[in-house]
């Protein structure tokens, strides 16, 4: 068969003032007819400016500096404006990562499908909307004419990405370019829009491009895979040589640090390809050091009890009470935490697993039920001085390390404000020590104490949040999706940190997660939550081998195929 | 959307409630009124008789309530100086302030709103750069030597254009327009585009801001990306995003612009509510200058209640959200 698109040789460079950046060497890439292509890669690697590249949208100030891209014999790199834009919609599709934003959120779904026939086909008025109904039932929209005039926030993700699909189909091209199309999206959502790409490519004879970072999602969809690392394509194979026995050193080790599900392990595998050259961190006697004192390593004792917990909000307003549409996003939750384990909490978005977290951090009060920190009563009274100390123990570390650390503060501000404010030490200057100590404990070193937050990146990120959730000497740690922003092997790393502060400093951790091997690494028992109520709470092992909830059963059903992978390490 | 525009009229009714009882004040705190209204060979049982006969020695509060009273039925009193009634002096200047600001409103918008999309699209060009920096002297140049600026050049060394004042109007009655002559467009250019100068730079230099920040956005990207042409990308997608912050400022710039019209009024001798209550400062008139208190706060209260409404119909997140 003849190549669809084939890439030869492109270079992609982005000329700065400092100098020219070079984003893609050498890229190589085929698709056919028919073919899912899995682009895959860590942030930065380059695998974005590829689809870019191709539809000829790259962020100024990027060019293609060499090589060509030839979509059915034409080489796009030589089209004008006028042409690339005849192609773009008509001739290549592209799906971009969040639904959230990819549509205008001023415009019905249905106007924006219409504009988008209108300019692609010759359909006009009636005969386009009804296009538009069609392409919306194809995708799997219910009630497609009522739905063509809502609004883009009036569809859940998982919906919308779907609008974005058949916005994408609206031209039928012959090429798809999905960019990280369901990082966005829980688990069950994510199968069926990655089955619904599957059909669609397999019913158009399409070509598909699949650029993500998850290795679970090229397991399930791609037919091939192309490996891309600092903008250079290491490895291209079939998907079962490349997730079975890889070759290059780089996918070896990216495909050893995706967390297992089928057992559990000591410590996660890190990608050793890139952390080559950083040397060991230097770590603090916490039973000497002061992060140390006033720990107790008692094991056995309550830490976290959630007791008949309760919380409500109004979802539509009404002078009548009973008009009033209210959503019960806590619903009559009680578990226990022992001090010393890690307890985790599964579920999909809207399952309450966060607000949970903020009921026991005492950020919202519940409306019914008790919270108790190691034994103290802290949500019935939550300004008395009692539940202020016991709430001292509890530190929360959130999921985007973009937006939870305070851009205008100094790394060392930032760390030292729990301290401050909780008067922990006697001086200015030991509070500078012990800032400093801790950057070096979660292994970024105390010079980093002067920097600002954005010269960091993810992963690093996320170490500040954590060195910050430490300066109070929390006895619990309270982890809302700590590494679901970050790539796999920044994810293995920071995991593995945790686990260790774990165990130096007898943390009791609340773990809050939708990725379920990342759970049963991390966690000794596992609370399954949906619509706001627990389904199944087990220990960790005995939820993953046999399941008794029907709901926990499914979610572990919807964890992506890893066949391939485990045929691969046995 | 029910409730939120309750609440708002509540909110209103507070802040109109607040102001009225401050402009009373004027009246006991600024000069005695007895004094203002009668002659200086007035015997003392003539002043206690007008003190009679105008109630000012009823209990505060019984006077404020009558205050109130005739406030909203548009009665506030006598101008202490023309001795006329004051809502009638405020109607028959209003027309003028209302057309100086309706025509600097619409210069502000059109330029405005064009040349920030322009430097917005068109962002880095040679065109751009010298629009924002003539846009910066809009913003920093304080209105009246704008204004003298424009007459020295217009009419006293050019020619083409009047000074000062309002010519060519025609009566309807109840509305004196001047923009349907010729000497009427001719005496009102120069005072609106000294108006509106400072809220032509503020909306371009904002609907650039907001311009430069959506066309970022992915669903511009993916607009884009469908291959839609550049006009729709920039109108009908990037524009609209643009709009809520926008209004807000117009709304707010609206309000602004009628009641702080004073000092064009006054270098353009405008014969609008500005020019009045600065000459009302100028003599003591209270009774002008509490019934002009009464009717900014009244101006900014419900402009306010518009651009609440108007951000309903611009952005369906607000209307289905409720």
């Amino acid at each position: 068969m003849t190549d669809l698109l084939q890439i030869t040789g492109l270079d992609v460079e982005f000329p700065t003032r400092r100098g020219t950046i070079s984003a893609a060497q050498n890229v190589h890439l085929t698709v056919k007819p028919g073919e899912v292509v899995g682009l895959v890669g860590e942030s930065g690697a380059g695998k974005s400016t590829i689809g870019n590249a191709i539809i000829g949208l790259l962020e100024s100030p990027g060019r293609v500096s060499a090589g060509s891209i030839l979509f059915e014999g034409d080489d796009l790199c030589l089209k004008d404006e006028t042409a690339m834009r005849a192609i773009r919609g008509n001739r290549i599709g592209m799906i971009f990562q969040d639904p959230q934003t990819s549509l205008n959120p001023l415009m019905t779904v249905g106007a924006q499908l219409v504009e988008t026939i209108e300019k692609t086909e010759a359909a006009r008025g009636k005969a386009a909307e009804a296009r538009a109904i069609e392409l919306l039932e194809q995708v799997g929209i219910t009630e497609a004419k009522a739905r063509l005039r809502a609004y883009p926030h009036q569809f859940s993700g998982g919906m919308r990405q779907r609008v974005v699909i058949a916005l994408a189909l609206a031209g039928d091209p012959d090429l798809i370019i999905a960019d990280e199309p369901t990082t966005a999206l829980d688990v069950s959502i994510q199968a069926q829009i990655l089955d619904l790409i599957k059909r669609l490519c397999r019913e158009r004879d399409l070509g598909v491009i699949i650029v993500t970072h998850d290795i679970g999602v090229i397991a399930n969809v791609a037919d091939r895979v192309v490996v891309m690392y600092r903008g250079e394509v290491v490895e291209t194979g079939d998907v079962a040589q490349i997730l079975g026995s890889p070759r290059h050193e780089y996918t070896q080790s990216l495909i050893a640090a995706v967390p297992r599900a089928d057992c559990k392990l000591e410590r996660f595998s890190s990608v050793d390809y890139i952390e080559g050259g950083t040397k060991p961190f230097k770590r603090i006697d916490v039973q000497t050091h002061w992060l140390g004192k006033a720990q107790s390593h008692a094991r056995g004792e309550t830490a976290i009890e959630a007791d008949h917990l309760n919380l409500s909000f109004v979802l539509q307003k009404a002078v009548l009470p009973r008009n009033r549409k209210m959503i019960k996003a806590v619903d009559d939750v009680s578990f226990k935490v022992t001090q010393g384990q890690t307890f985790g909490l599964v579920g999909e978005s809207g399952s309450g697993k966060s607000t949970v977290a903020r009921i026991i951090t005492g950020l919202y009060p519940p409306d019914a039920g008790v919270v108790r920190v190691l034994g103290q009563d802290v949500s019935s009274n939550p300004k008395s001085s009692e539940a202020r100390k016991a709430r001292r123990a509890v530190q929360m570390i959130f999921q985007d390390p973009y937006s939870s650390l305070n851009a205008r503060m100094k790394v060392m501000d930032i760390v030292a404000e729990p301290i401050r404010f909780y008067r922990l030490t006697s001086s200015e200057g030991e509070t500078r020590k012990i800032v400093g100590d801790l950057l070096d404990h979660v292994g970024l070193g105390a010079q980093v104490a002067t920097r600002y937050p954005h010269e960091f990146s993810g992963g690093q990120r996320q170490r500040i949040s954590i060195a910050r959730a430490l300066a109070s000497r929390p006895r619990i740690l309270i982890c809302d999706e700590p590494t679901s922003a970050l790539d796999v092997s920044v994810q293995a790393t920071i995991l593995n940190l945790l686990k260790d502060l774990q165990q130096e400093l007898g943390l009791t951790m609340l773990f809050i997660s939708h990725d379920l091997p990342v759970i049963r690494q991390m966690c000794d028992q596992i609370a399954v939550m949906r619509n706001g109520q627990l389904c199944e709470v087990a220990e960790a092992e005995a939820l993953f081998n046999a399941p008794k909830h029907d709901y926990s059963r499914h979610l572990l059903d919807l964890m992506p195929r890893m066949d391939l992978l485990e045929s691969a390490s046995e | 959307m029910f409730f939120f525009i309750l609440r708002r009229l509540g909110q209103s009714l507070l802040v109109m409630a607040i102001v009225s009882a401050v402009s009373f004040s004027l009246f006991n705190f600024v000069g005695d009124p007895v004094n203002n209204m009668v002659g200086q060979d007035a015997t003392r049982e003539q002043r206690i008789e007008i003190r009679q006969q105008l109630g000012l020695d009823d209990p505060i509060l019984s006077q404020y309530t009558r205050f109130l009273g005739n406030m909203v039925q548009g009665d506030f009193g006598l101008s202490y100086r023309i001795k006329r009634p004051v809502d009638d002096l405020i109607l028959e200047r209003l027309p003028a302030t209302l057309e100086l600001v309706f025509v600097s409103a619409v210069i502000a918008l059109v330029v405005g709103i064009t040349l920030g999309i322009y430097t917005g699209i068109r962002r880095g060009t040679w065109a751009s750069r010298a629009i924002l920096s003539v846009s910066l002297i809009g913003v920093s140049l304080p209105t009246f030597i704008i204004g003298i600026a424009l007459i020295y050049l217009f009419a006293v060394h050019l020619r083409w254009l009047p000074s000062s004042g309002r010519s060519g109007t025609i009566d309807f009655g109840w509305w004196k327009t001047s923009l349907l002559t010729v000497d009427g467009w001719r005496a009102i250019i120069l005072p609106a585009i000294t108006l509106s100068l400072f809220q032509l730079t503020l909306i371009l230099r904002l609907v650039r801001a907001e311009m430069l920040e959506v066309i970022q956005t992915d669903f511009i990207k993916f607009a884009r990306a469908r291959g839609l042409s550049e006009r729709a990308v920039n109108f009908r997608h990037a524009l609209r995003n643009t709009l809520v912050p926008v209004i807000t400022i117009i709304g707010l710039n609206t309000g602004g612009l009628i009641a702080f019209s004073v000092i064009t009024e006054t270098v353009f001798q405008w014969p609008g509510t500005g020019l009045m209550f600065i000459q009302a400062v100028d003599f003591v008139d209270v009774p002008i200058m509490a019934a002009y208190l009464v009717f900014v706060a009244l101006l900014f209260v419900v402009i306010n209640l518009v651009v609440d409404i108007l951000y309903f119909i611009v952005d369906p997140r607000i209307r289905l959200g409720g």
